[in-house]
């Protein structure tokens, strides 16, 4: 990875000015969605890998190490490198149910 | 204003407005590659229309708010799965390559990352170096681009004409930048509301790996997109404190100086002297 240490030009003050609200707002988004996954009438996506690795994901935030993003983006591919046979469908789901990030989160491993 | 190209248009999906617009904030030129209909094509027949609407009917559209058109041709990946529609419309494209506003074989690559689209994708990039074209490449979405793009690049590596100065691979992210720059190619960041990398984090890659060989586009089309996604990186750019020069490098002469080896892509002087 490149020495990027200090590549913004623009102080830890600037960025909270610049960006914080920005940001406040999709804190909020994010718990909105999660409160709003408690309180559907069926809980039927418990198991979905798509939420799986997203609350994987979550706690990744909490890392004090950089590289985050690279972090997730990987927690979120496809690790396998062999072509599919054939076409299985036309667009991607945002995440691989063959990530790490599914096969390693919490409630992966609780329900195995 | 600064003037812009926006190297990742499908004007085909845009109105009239979308070109008054992005002439009114600084836009100079546009190039469209060949695309996905939002549905699989049923005949090749269809891309001699097609075909015959980017390379002309877009142009002069265009030229009538002042912006130059310039296209790519292909299959589009999302279509590769189709070795039959693949072989047939590789029939076609060779008689559109010496209209006036193609300038290389593109927005070629994988979608989901099958052996057919592999066999398309190869049989693209021989017919770019057979007939000297330029190749843009498109990545493949959220969780295969990280696959998607390694088997890009081994695509283009096993064909030894490929000159990689002569290869824009596009909609890269975080994870996908550094294997790009890394061999020599040059890079595009697709600039979207919600999928491929928002205004901040291209500000932050640029920050990161530097603007050399890098140009952003906003790859408008039917979806979740913006034609005005230039303009606005341009903002976000000076918000965080950027210079003037390090910009227009960016969104300027990153793209001409690319897109420029292909002989039939020079622009007209412009107000600003350019």
């Amino acid at each position: 990875m490149n020495d990027d240490s200090q590549s913004c030009p623009l102080s830890q003050s600037e960025l909270l000015d610049l960006y914080f609200m920005d940001h406040r707002n999709n804190l909020l988004e994010i718990a909105a969605f999660l409160d709003r996954l408690d309180r559907a009438h069926d809980k039927d996506g418990i198991d979905d890998f798509r939420l799986k690795a997203f609350r994987h994901a979550l706690e990744t935030l909490l890392g004090e190490d950089p590289g985050r993003v690279e972090a997730i983006q990987m927690m979120l591919s496809d690790p396998r490198s062999d072509f599919l046979e054939e076409r299985d469908k036309q667009s991607a789901d945002g995440v691989s149910p063959h990530a790490s990030g599914v096969e390693t989160s919490p409630s992966s491993e609780a329900s195995s | 204003m600064m003037e812009y190209i926006d190297t990742h248009c499908h004007m085909v999906s845009r109105t009239t407005e979308d070109y008054e617009q992005m002439a009114l904030t600084g836009c100079v030129a546009v190039t469209e590659p060949a695309f996905w209909a939002g549905y699989d094509r049923s005949s090749a027949d269809v891309f001699d229309d097609y075909f015959n609407h980017i390379t002309d009917f877009e142009p002069k559209r265009a030229a009538e708010y002042g912006i130059q058109h310039f296209s790519w041709l292909c299959l589009n990946p999302k279509e590769g799965e189709d070795a039959q529609l693949t072989d047939e419309v590789l029939e076609i494209i060779p008689r559109y390559l010496d209209r006036e506003n193609v300038i290389g074989i593109g927005e070629i690559g994988f979608n989901r990352v099958t052996r057919n689209e592999r066999d398309s994708y190869v049989k693209h990039i021989d017919l770019a170096m057979r007939h000297d074209q330029l190749i843009l490449i498109h990545t493949p979405h959220l969780e295969d681009k990280f696959k998607g793009t390694k088997h890009t690049i081994e695509g283009l590596q096993s064909d030894s004409r490929v000159v990689p100065g002569r290869v824009l691979i596009d909609h890269a992210e975080e994870h996908t930048i550094g294997m790009i720059l890394d061999q020599g190619y040059w890079v595009g960041l697709t600039l979207y509301p919600k999928t491929k990398t928002s205004l901040g984090r291209a500000a932050d890659m640029i920050e990161r790996f530097g603007a050399d060989r890098l140009c952003v586009n906003s790859a408008c089309d039917w979806g979740p997109s913006t034609s005005l996604a230039v303009p606005r990186f341009v903002l976000e750019m000076r918000k965080r404190g950027h210079d003037e020069s390090t910009i227009r490098k960016v969104v300027y002469d990153n793209p001409n100086t690319f897109l420029g080896q292909s002989p039939k892509f020079r622009l007209k002087a412009t107000a600003n002297g350019s």
